[in-house]
């Protein structure tokens, strides 16, 4: 089994904070019960527009604030849902029984997340490690 | 789409639909095994025609609807084979027009019932433990043989088998492809919630270098434990037994270290546990709260719950463990609920008060051969400076377990007690 990012790429209506209509929703609403009911929906969200939101850009040691809105909207995310699946090809046949999320032309976008085995191969000093320190543990 | 590109996208898909098209073709046909069959039989329809005719729009619908027509078309043939047999008389005959107007109808009832239904029968208590768990991962979980066999670590060869005779047994007993009446339902869902609760601690015992498909039967067993919750919302232990599991599934990557050696609760990096999962866990937890009455897998939840609240292992409140296994082992009593519980006294009260129960629980025959009594009395007598004993109580442990790593560690110990000694 595998976890699986799917993400709803945002829209221009997305960005401009106006709502999905009420009968999205209700088909929203049905697909995400049959998630529920085949077991594999673990998290689900929807965000906001990027224009309240805010970005931190790294450079060496630097760091600088920038605002949102952002102009890239095909590239931001506007919403996602972490699901358990077998194969990436479940998760595909899932994406494609979705009720498009938006009109017109849309994309949902399918990750695979890491899992705790896939660092086991590396030694303790390794990535395992990286990450513990990165959490603050010892 | 190349060749091997369809094949897996209807391999998953079938992952998907397989256990719905079984659930309804039980129902046409009162018969899991042969409905299995004929859902099978589909499966190979859509492999021979998809290649050619290309993926239907709604391949899930496609799958259902041929499965159906699949069993419509069986129940027809039967009857002309009993006609010519019997020479039905005409009133019978009539009957069975009318059971067919019944199947059809039943068929667009909730597909979700028939779902129950299939994991009610999958898990009868007419099978033995390990026939219902195999049944469960086969026809609920899709499952190949050849998979469940990797799985629980036997060949395929007897996992076919076990499948095979379970369904005759169930065709044998005639046991009906239907809702348990009220007044058995307690014992029934008890039967289903074991069944999970055994998958997923099966995936659970797998050690580092296990197939992959082991430790995926903790995710399965989640996965029917939240698909049942679905389907019972208002049963409390079903919610209960879900929580558990994901609180148990929240520590599965701190719970042995990079060698494989099991690491003790206490020692545990909490900072690596599965937050989404405990929360997950959580919520459920509050699920069966809520619904009462509280069952022993509830309990055993809002023991685990304790320990995932909890920041860090010395903040463990220890006192409402105690108390929750007070409630365990009145509910459900057994030596190893008492043995549990003598730990959270020696944590909350001190070593002697658990090493006490210990000692009163060491005269209970039916813990004589369980290796968790003496492993547990060497810690205590080693934690109050009693190392010869604490020495001996680890050498017979570890002449009591089966497991090697565990084995390793109560040898290293003892060793440990006797070097402390001075003793070699």
């Amino acid at each position: 089994m595998m976890r699986m990012m799917v993400m709803v790429r945002a829209s221009r209506d997305s960005e401009a904070g106006i709502l999905p209509t009420g009968q999205l929703l209700a088909e929203m609403g049905r697909f995400n019960e049959e998630l529920v009911k085949a077991g594999i929906l673990l998290a689900g969200e929807g965000l906001q527009s990027s224009a309240k939101g805010a970005r931190v850009r790294f450079s060496g040691s630097k760091r600088t604030v920038i605002a949102g809105p952002f102009a890239e909207t095909g590239e931001l995310i506007a919403g996602f849902w972490l699901w358990q699946v077998r194969s990436l090809d479940e998760a595909i046949e899932w994406v494609r029984r979705c009720p498009n999320p938006f009109d017109g032309e849309s994309e949902i976008e399918i990750r695979q997340v890491f899992e705790a085995e896939d660092f086991a191969e590396a030694p303790a000093s390794g990535l395992r490690g990286q990450v513990s320190r990165l959490r603050g543990e010892p | 789409m190349m060749a091997t590109d369809l094949q897996r996208s209807i391999d998953a898909l079938w992952r998907i639909e397989s256990p719905r098209v079984t659930a309804v073709l039980s129902r046409m046909l009162r018969d899991v095994g042969l409905a299995e069959d004929l859902a099978q039989d589909t499966l190979l329809t859509a492999l021979e025609r998809w290649p050619e005719e290309g993926v239907p729009d709604n391949p899930g619908a496609w799958l259902m609807t041929t499965a159906k027509r699949r069993g419509i078309d069986h129940l027809r043939r039967q009857k002309l084979l009993e006609r010519k047999h019997a020479q039905l008389g005409h009133e019978l005959a009539s009957e069975q027009e009318q059971h067919w107007a019944d199947t059809e109808s039943a068929m667009d009832d909730g597909i979700g019932d028939d779902l129950l239904r299939l994991m009610f029968v999958a898990c009868h208590p007419a099978l033995s433990a390990e026939a219902r768990v195999a049944l469960t991962l086969r026809l609920l979980g899709g499952l190949s043989t050849a998979e469940i066999a990797r799985a629980c670590l036997q060949p395929e060869s007897t996992i076919a088998q076990r499948i095979v005779r379970a369904k005759r047994t169930l065709a044998r007993k005639q046991i009906a492809f239907e809702l348990p009446c009220a007044a058995e339902l307690r014992e029934r869902l008890a039967s289903i919630l074991e069944v999970i609760y055994l998958i997923f601690n099966e995936g659970y015992t797998a050690t580092a270098g296990d197939d992959w498909m082991r430790p995926g039967l903790c995710e399965e067993a989640l996965r029917l434990g939240r698909v049942l919750a679905g389907l019972m919302p208002g049963e409390a232990e079903v919610h209960g037994l879900v929580a558990l599991m994901e609180i148990h599934a929240s520590r599965s990557s701190t719970r042995v270290d990079g060698e494989g050696r099991p690491v003790l609760l206490s020692q545990q990096n909490r900072a690596q546990w599965d937050r989404l999962l405990i929360r997950r866990g959580l919520d459920a937890l509050e699920r069966a709260q809520n619904l009462g009455p509280i069952g022993a897998y509830t309990l055993q939840a809002m023991i685990a719950a304790c320990h995932a609240r909890a920041p860090t292992a010395q903040a463990t409140d220890w006192k409402r463990i105690v108390q929750l296994y007070d409630a365990l082992a009145q509910l459900t009593p057994s030596p190893v609920v008492e043995l549990n519980r003598a730990v959270a006294v020696s944590m909350a009260f001190g070593v002697q008060a658990g090493l006490d129960l210990v000692d009163a629980l060491a005269a209970d025959a039916t813990l004589k051969n369980y290796h968790l009594l003496p492993s547990v009395r060497g810690d205590f007598l080693s934690k109050l400076g009693r190392l010869d004993e604490a020495r001996d109580a680890f050498l017979q442990a570890a002449a009591l377990t089966g497991n090697a790593r565990e084995y390793a560690l109560l040898q290293q110990r003892a060793t440990d007690c006797s070097r402390a000694t001075g003793r070699s």
